[in-house]
C-alpha cells in the first residue's frame, strides 16, 4: 500500500503556545484515519498542516506528487450580499459534466442545486462541502468535523455515506471527528490527539472482542462503532505514560 | 471636448470598473481596506504637491505601495487587523493633510481631494483614468473566477492549487488602482461609498456573483450620471451627488426586496 501522506514529527508553536507536539501520521491508499481530541487538540492545525496550509514549526509534511485532495472543510460561511447558488459553489471545482451529475445524485443534492449557499441547513451544507470534494475526483478526502451542525440520524446517515463513497471511489480518508466516542466502523486507525499523540489503535478489533461487546451491547448502528479510550494519566505535560495500543488499554482494564 | 462630457466619460469608466470591484469589497468585508487606501491617497497628494511632481502619479504609487504595508501590519499578530488598518489609514491621512499645508503654504482648497473634482479633470487626466480603468477591467475580467473562488473559500481554493496569496495581493492591487483614480472622481472620502453601496444594492437584486458584478456596474453608471445631472440642474458638487444618488438605488433595492 502507497502512502500518500506522511507527517513526521510534526511540532506547531503559536506565540509560544504548544499546538502539537511530535505528531506522525501516515494516511495509505485506501485507508481510513480518523482523529479524534478534544477541542483545542490541534486537530484542524494538524489537517492544516496535512494540507499545506499551514507550515509546522518542526518535523515534515510529505504528500504523494499530484496527489489530488478533496477537503471539506469544518465551516463554510458565505457573505448574505454574495447570490450563490450551490450550482454555481460546486461549478468552482472544474470537472465533467457526467462526473458533476453523478457526484450530485450520489451525495443526494440534486434538489439543492438552486438553492443559496445561505440558506441550506447543516446537513445540506455538509453533503453540499462533501459533493464539492468529490468533483475534485480526489484519492484522498480530507474531513474536518463532517458532521457538526448534524443532528444524530444524520450524523449516522452522513458516516454511512462517506464510508460507502470512499470505498466506491477508492480514495483514503483522514477524518476529524467532533465525536470522541463515535467513529466509523470503518476506520484503520483512530488517533487521539491532544497536543501529542496521546493514543491510537484499531477499533474494529476492539469492537470485535468479547470483553468489548459485553460492555457496550450489541445494539449499535452498522456503521457506528464505539472507541472508548481511558487515560491513565492527566494532560499536563508529557511526562507520563502513552497507551501504544488501544486493545491492550481496554481489554486488560475491564478484564 | 467640453468639460461636462469629459467629466462624463472620466465617471462612467471609473464606476464601471468600481461596481464590480467594489462586490469583492463587499464580500470580503475590506471597506475599512478601501478607506486606509483612500487615505492613503491623500498622502499622495501631499508627496506630490511637496516634490511638485504630477498628482496622478504620486497618489497611484503612494496606494500601490500602501498595500504591502497594510498587509505586513495586518500579518503580524500583535495588533488587531481594524487597530492596524486604522493606524496606517489615519497616519497617512495626517501626514497627508500636514504635507499639503507645508508645500502649499495653506492656501489650496482640501475639498477638491476630499470630495473630487470631476467638472475640473483635463483632457489628459482622463486619458490617463481610462487608460487604468480599462487595465483593472482587464485583469479583473482575466481572474475573476478565482477571484471568485478565494472570497468563497480561501483554503477550499488552494487544497485545489489555487494562488490564494498572489491573488489576495492581485485583488488589492486592484482595489489600490481604482480607489487612487476613483478620487479624483468622488474624492478621497467617497471613494469607498462607490465602492460598496452600487454593490450592496446588487447585491441584494441578483442571482449570481457575475450578475451582481455587472448590476453594480451598472447601478454605480447610474449614479455618476445623476450625480452630473444633479451637478448640472442644481448646482450641487458632483462626487457628493452621484453617492447621494447610489444611496438613493440602495434604498429603492431594499424595499422592492422587502416585498419579495
Amino acid at each position: 500500500m502507497g502512502a500518500l501522506l506522511t507527517l513526521k514529527n510534526i511540532s506547531l508553536t503559536h506565540q509560544g503556545r504548544n499546538i502539537l507536539h511530535d505528531v506522525s501520521i501516515d494516511v495509505g491508499q485506501g485507508q481510513i484515519v480518523t482523529l479524534i481530541g478534544p477541542s483545542g487538540a490541534g486537530k484542524t492545525s494538524l489537517v492544516r498542516i496535512a494540507l499545506g496550509l499551514l507550515k509546522p514549526s518542526a518535523g515534515e509534511s510529505w504528500r504523494a506528487p499530484k496527489l489530488r485532495i478533496g477537503y471539506v472543510p469544518q465551516k463554510v460561511v458565505i457573505n448574505q450580499l454574495m447570490p450563490l447558488s450551490v450550482h454555481r459553489f460546486l461549478e468552482t471545482t472544474a470537472c465533467e459534466e457526467s462526473l458533476f451529475t453523478d457526484t450530485v445524485r450520489q451525495v443526494g443534492i440534486t434538489h439543492l442545486l438552486s438553492q443559496r449557499m445561505n440558506n441550506l441547513s447543516g446537513g445540506e451544507m455538509q453533503r453540499v462541502l462533501l459533493a464539492k470534494a468529490l468533483l475534485n475526483k480526489p484519492q484522498l478526502l480530507v474531513l474536518d468535523e463532517p458532521v457538526q451542525g448534524v443532528d444524530v440520524t444524520g450524523q449516522a446517515e452522513l458516516y454511512q455515506l462517506i464510508q460507502d463513497l470512499s470505498r466506491d471511489l477508492h480514495c483514503a480518508v483522514l477524518m476529524v471527528s467532533h465525536d470522541l466516542h463515535l467513529v466509523m466502523s470503518a476506520t484503520d486507525t483512530v488517533v487521539c490527539l491532544n497536543t501529542h499523540i496521546c493514543c491510537h489503535g484499531h477499533p474494529e478489533s476492539v469492537s470485535a472482542h468479547p470483553a468489548y461487546l459485553e460492555l457496550f451491547g450489541k445494539n449499535i448502528e452498522p456503521s457506528l462503532a464505539l472507541y472508548t479510550h481511558h487515560h491513565n494519566h492527566v494532560h499536563d505535560g508529557c511526562d507520563h505514560d502513552h497507551l501504544p495500543k488501544i486493545e491492550d488499554t481496554d481489554v486488560e482494564d475491564k478484564a | 471636448m467640453s468639460f461636462i462630457s469629459l467629466a462624463l466619460i472620466a465617471g462612467l469608466s471609473i464606476a464601471l470598473v468600481a461596481g464590480p470591484v467594489g462586490c469583492f469589497v463587499v464580500w470580503r468585508r475590506m471597506s475599512y481596506f478601501g478607506d486606509s487606501l483612500a487615505h492613503a491617497a491623500l498622502l499622495g497628494i501631499g508627496t506630490g504637491l511637496m516634490l511638485d511632481i504630477n498628482l496622478q502619479f504620486t497618489v497611484l504609487a503612494v496606494c500601490l505601495l500602501a498595500v504591502p504595508v497594510i498587509l505586513l501590519i495586518t500579518h503580524s499578530q500583535h495588533v488587531a487587523d481594524d487597530t492596524a488598518l486604522g493606524i496606517v489609514s489615519h497616519a497617512s491621512l495626517a501626514i497627508g493633510l500636514t504635507a499639503v499645508s507645508f508645500a502649499t503654504k495653506g492656501s489650496i482648497d482640501l475639498s477638491a481631494f476630499l470630495f473630487g473634482d470631476i467638472l475640473a479633470l483635463s483632457q489628459q487626466d482622463v486619458v490617463s483614468l481610462i487608460v487604468i480603468a480599462v487595465i483593472i477591467l482587464f485583469v479583473l475580467i482575466r481572474f475573476w473566477r478565482q477571484l471568485v473562488y478565494i472570497t468563497i473559500h480561501a483554503e477550499l481554493a488552494s487544497v485545489e492549487g489555487l494562488p490564494s496569496r498572489r491573488l489576495e495581493f492581485i485583488l488589492m492591487t486592484i482595489i489600490a488602482c481604482l480607489v487612487a483614480v476613483g478620487m479624483q472622481v468622488v474624492g478621497a472620502l467617497l471613494i469607498g461609498s462607490m465602492l460598496i453601496i452600487p454593490a450592496a444594492a446588487a447585491g441584494l437584486v441578483s442571482s449570481t456573483p457575475e450578475r451582481m458584478g455587472l448590476i453594480a456596474g451598472i447601478f454605480a453608471c447610474v449614479s455618476v450620471c445623476g450625480g452630473l445631472a444633479l451637478s448640472w440642474f442644481l448646482d450641487t458638487p458632483a462626487g457628493p451627488s452621484a453617492v447621494v444618488v447610489a444611496t438613493l438605488l440602495f434604498a429603492i433595492a431594499q424595499i422592492g426586496r422587502r416585498k419579495d
